[in-house]
């Protein structure tokens, strides 16, 4: 019971960091259309900032996510200006050109990293890397006692505060509700005035800074290398297609879903396995789930 | 002239190892057939019937360790594998087909990524069948001359080829096009769409998997990080393509000469070798950008190109 | 017995009803204009017929057989073509290949395939454009390619979705020539068609829906003088 629950809540941490990268990725799809295969590389490229931030002047992680945030905020407007803008005008026999094209961004940062930075696994030898707190500390007569890390707690509350910002955002502001109806229907967005080229970069700068964000709160509880972007990138997919195309709040869920099957697979399968739970639960929601969580939280407000 | 470039192409191959290439270049050019084999698979599919797949390392890998499978467990020649694969890989893509084609355009290109990766990471955990990262090692290599490998995969390519070639001109090859171009309008005019796309993944799985086995015994060893690579299999036959000419027969092959030896030639320039990766990703994005058919299919671009350039002197 | 038959056919998009408790039939031969407002589900109704949707309740009859539930090219097999409203042609495709395409359905090879989609595309004026690859075309000719299309695929039933939109004066006469000269042939069709002089001359009977529902139906001079209709487009 213990274990389960620890491996509950460790799911749930991790959960947590991973929704806010699915989130960026299916901001972007939702705008934008496409599908970034770019945005594990856009984390590392937040990680080496927040690493060498820590490294040279010894700033803390968690405060380079308000470095690393507006570098990687920029980084994706250049990328969506000069790169991605340019391919959707031209005309070709597979659409899919758009995708290709941030494979191939994706292995240009992969690569220059590995030039400036070596191939090197790095960690961040941050001073509370491995303290952790118990459940008994804060409430004596605990029925049962959980340990957890420090550093993947604070992650996770970061992680929460910035997606809730992020919400207000969305919901609140009127550059949030252009994004929304862009994403929602380009046609009435259009007629409403909303400039949705400007929304369509804004969103690749705000996709890309979430990442980056999600980068810093990796580095105290992750290593560091060069050729990561991938498996994140594969991650955030997942998390997109889980979560239903282009919805936020289903890629909350997707995240939490993904974080704690991961973290079951690897506590009762085998650490190995945790990719495979990954791409089996990805199987499953393509069979099963094709318009992901969002599909049924909608069934739900009509059921209302 | 046009018609015959394939023959010519085939000719000049066909007798290229008689005037004595090095071991080395021998080596360079059955990694272009090769790759030309590979790339004519992932065109079918991608280019002539617009599933884009971006996991075509799991039909190579799939190949590979059938070959390597019943030679470590069966204790069966390696050889075996070409036949085999044809029917393992064939099943493995109808399989994998019930899953992937119910989706459309970048949605079946992301999960086919995935489900390559799938493959690599099962191909790792599954000791008791691959021998798990350790790999599987071929002891007894058939020939030490390499031009016998040289003709068996010049046979498998041009087979490739001609299969291409022939669907292309039939019924199936209207209905590829067809799909690709509306699917929607495909289905309406009678084509039952998913089996047709299942035909398409099938054939060029099983196309990508001779391939795979082949390269077992050509090379002699496998493991998952080599033969389920997402870069250096899967997206290097898309570059491959993409630089070529999309959905063009002749595409493939020239993709494959420029990719292996640009490669090559990359990585023997001493520091800019390591940077060999942002060098191709660079490549792509202008290929993408300039040349979105390749170079065979904007090849009529190209040569406007250099027109207009004589005009203005 | 009808060729088709449309049996309380309703179809719920999220709670929304696009069509509700539609019933008529088709004969054999006949002409059958659909007219409606804007937005009154005809284009839902082909879509339901043809299989792109399966009916929320109900059934579609075609010869006596249930094809509700069916796919669009097991429908299509049967024999029951359509054209699409915003044109489909297979753009990087010439106009000879994309008939092609759709005559391999009957075809038993490429050379008879060959002839079939000669035929068609002499029968619907297309033969000087036949090289042309389809994106190229005009809309004029991209509404016949969509025509040439359908009718390669030899139906019995061709359903045609506002074929005429969008032509200019002759090349509306033409098209109303050739739609006659397919109901020559012994081909049955049901159009929907918003240009109200075409549709009340070509028609046999017509059916008319608003909101979903089928508000009346007849010979063109009873649906000239149904106060109903006149009501729903003075109401537009």
């Amino acid at each position: 019971m213990e274990s389960f629950l620890q491996t509950l809540i460790a799911g749930l941490l991790l959960g947590g960091l991973y929704a806010l990268i699915g989130i960026g990725m299916t901001l972007i799809m939702g705008v934008m259309k496409i599908i970034n295969l770019a945005h594990g590389e856009l984390m590392m490229v937040g990680m080496y900032i927040a690493f060498w931030m820590f490294t040279l002047f010894g700033i803390d992680p968690y405060l380079s996510v308000f470095i690393a945030s507006p570098i990687l905020f920029f980084l994706g407007i250049f990328i969506q200006k000069f790169l991605i803008n340019p391919v959707l005008k031209v005309d070709s026999i597979l659409p899919e050109n758009q995708v290709i094209l941030t494979v191939g961004i994706g292995m240009v940062l992969a690569n220059l990293a590995t030039i400036f930075f070596k191939s090197d696994y790095r960690a961040t030898p941050v001073s509370y890397a491995t303290s952790a707190w118990y459940l008994s500390d804060y409430w004596e007569n605990a029925p049962i006692d959980l340990s957890l890390s420090v550093p993947w707690t604070v992650s996770f509350v970061i992680a929460v505060a910035i997606t809730i910002a992020l919400w207000f955002f969305l919901s609140k502001t009127d550059s949030g509700k252009s994004i929304r109806a862009t994403a929602q229907d380009l046609d009435s967005a259009l007629l409403m005035g909303v400039n949705v080229k400007l929304m369509r970069v804004v969103t690749f700068g705000l996709g890309s800074a979430l990442v980056g964000a999600a980068g810093c709160l990796f580095i105290p509880i992750y290593y560091l290398f060069p050729s990561m972007g991938g498996q994140f990138t594969l991650i955030a997919f997942v998390i997109t297609i889980l979560g239903g195309l282009g919805s936020t709040n289903g890629a909350i869920f997707g995240g939490l879903i993904l974080g704690i099957f991961e973290s079951m697979t690897a506590t009762y399968v085998g650490m190995g396995w945790a990719p495979v739970g990954r791409f089996l639960i990805f199987v499953a929601a393509l069979i099963f789930l094709p318009g992901g969580m969002a599909s049924l939280l909608k069934k739900k407000r009509i059921g209302k | 002239m046009k018609k015959y470039l394939p023959l010519i192409v085939l000719a000049f191959l066909a007798v290229l190892p008689l005037v004595g290439l090095s071991s080395y270049m021998l080596h360079m050019v059955i990694l272009v057939i090769m790759w030309s084999a590979v790339g004519m698979a992932w065109n079918l599919l991608a280019g002539y019937c617009g599933q884009v797949s971006f996991g075509h390392a799991a039909y190579f890998g799939v190949g590979a360790y059938t070959s390597g499978i019943l030679y470590y467990q069966l204790k069966l020649s390696p050889w075996w594998g070409i036949p085999i694969s044809i029917v393992v890989v064939t099943g493995f893509s109808f399989l994998l087909g019930l899953i992937v084609l119910r989706l459309r355009g970048p949605f079946f290109a992301l999960a086919t990524l995935a489900m390559g990766e799938m493959m690599r990471v099962s191909a790792e955990n599954l000791n008791w069948l691959t021998g798990g990262n350790i790999g599987i090692l071929i002891q007894e290599r058939t020939w030490i001359d390499k031009t016998y490998y040289y003709y068996i995969i010049l046979a498998i390519a041009t087979a490739t080829f001609l299969v291409v070639k022939y669907l292309m001109q039939s019924k199936i090859g209207y209905y590829f096009v067809a799909i690709r171009e509306d699917q929607d309008a495909a289905e309406s005019l009678g084509i039952d769409t998913t089996w047709y796309k299942t035909i398409a993944l099938c054939i060029s799985g099983a196309l990508t998997g001779i391939a795979g086995a082949f390269y077992t015994n050509y090379m002699g060893y496998i493991d998952p990080h080599v033969v389920f690579a997402l870069h250096d299999i899967s997206i290097v036959t898309i570059m491959i393509v993409m630089v070529g000419g999309v959905a063009t027969l002749l595409g493939p092959f020239v993709g494959a000469i420029i990719m292996v030896f640009l490669a090559e030639l990359v990585r023997s320039i001493p520091g800019l070798g390591v940077a060999h990766q942002t060098f191709f990703g660079i490549l792509l994005i202008l290929i993408i950008i300039f040349l979105p058919n390749g170079i065979v299919g904007d090849f009529q671009k190209i040569k406007r190109l250099f027109k207009v350039g004589g005009a203005y002197k | 017995m009808s060729l088709l038959e449309i049996r309380n056919v309703s179809k719920l998009f999220g709670g929304l009803a696009a069509s509700s408790n539609v019933s008529f039939t088709i004969q054999k031969g006949e002409i059958l204009g659909l007219i409606g407002p804007n937005g009154a589900g005809k284009t839902t109704l082909f879509n339901i017929v043809d299989g792109v949707y399966p009916p929320t309740k109900g059934q579609v009859l075609f010869k006596g057989q249930v094809i509700s539930g069916m796919k669009p090219h097991q429908i299509c097999k049967l024999g029951l073509a359509r054209t699409f409203q915003v044109v489909k042609p297979l753009q990087r495709m010439s106009v000879l290949d994309n008939v092609i395409a759709s005559a391999f359905l009957r075809a038993k090879n490429k050379a008879e395939a060959v002839e079939i989609a000669m035929e068609t595309i002499r029968f619907t004026g297309l033969e000087e454009d036949k090289d042309v690859i389809s994106r190229g075309l005009p809309l004029g000719k991209r509404k016949k390619l969509e025509i040439a299309r359908a009718l390669a695929t030899q139906p019995e039933l061709l359903l045609l979705d506002e074929s005429f939109a969008g032509l200019n004066h002759s090349e509306l006469n033409e098209s109303i020539e050739i739609i006659k000269s397919i109901k020559a042939r012994g081909i049955t069709i049901m159009i929907i068609e918003h240009h109200m002089k075409v549709i009340m001359s070509i028609s046999d009977r017509i059916v008319v829906i608003n909101y979903g529902q089928k508000i009346a139906e007849g010979i063109p001079q009873e649906i000239r003088n149904n106060p109903l209709v006149i009501e729903a487009y003075l109401g537009e």
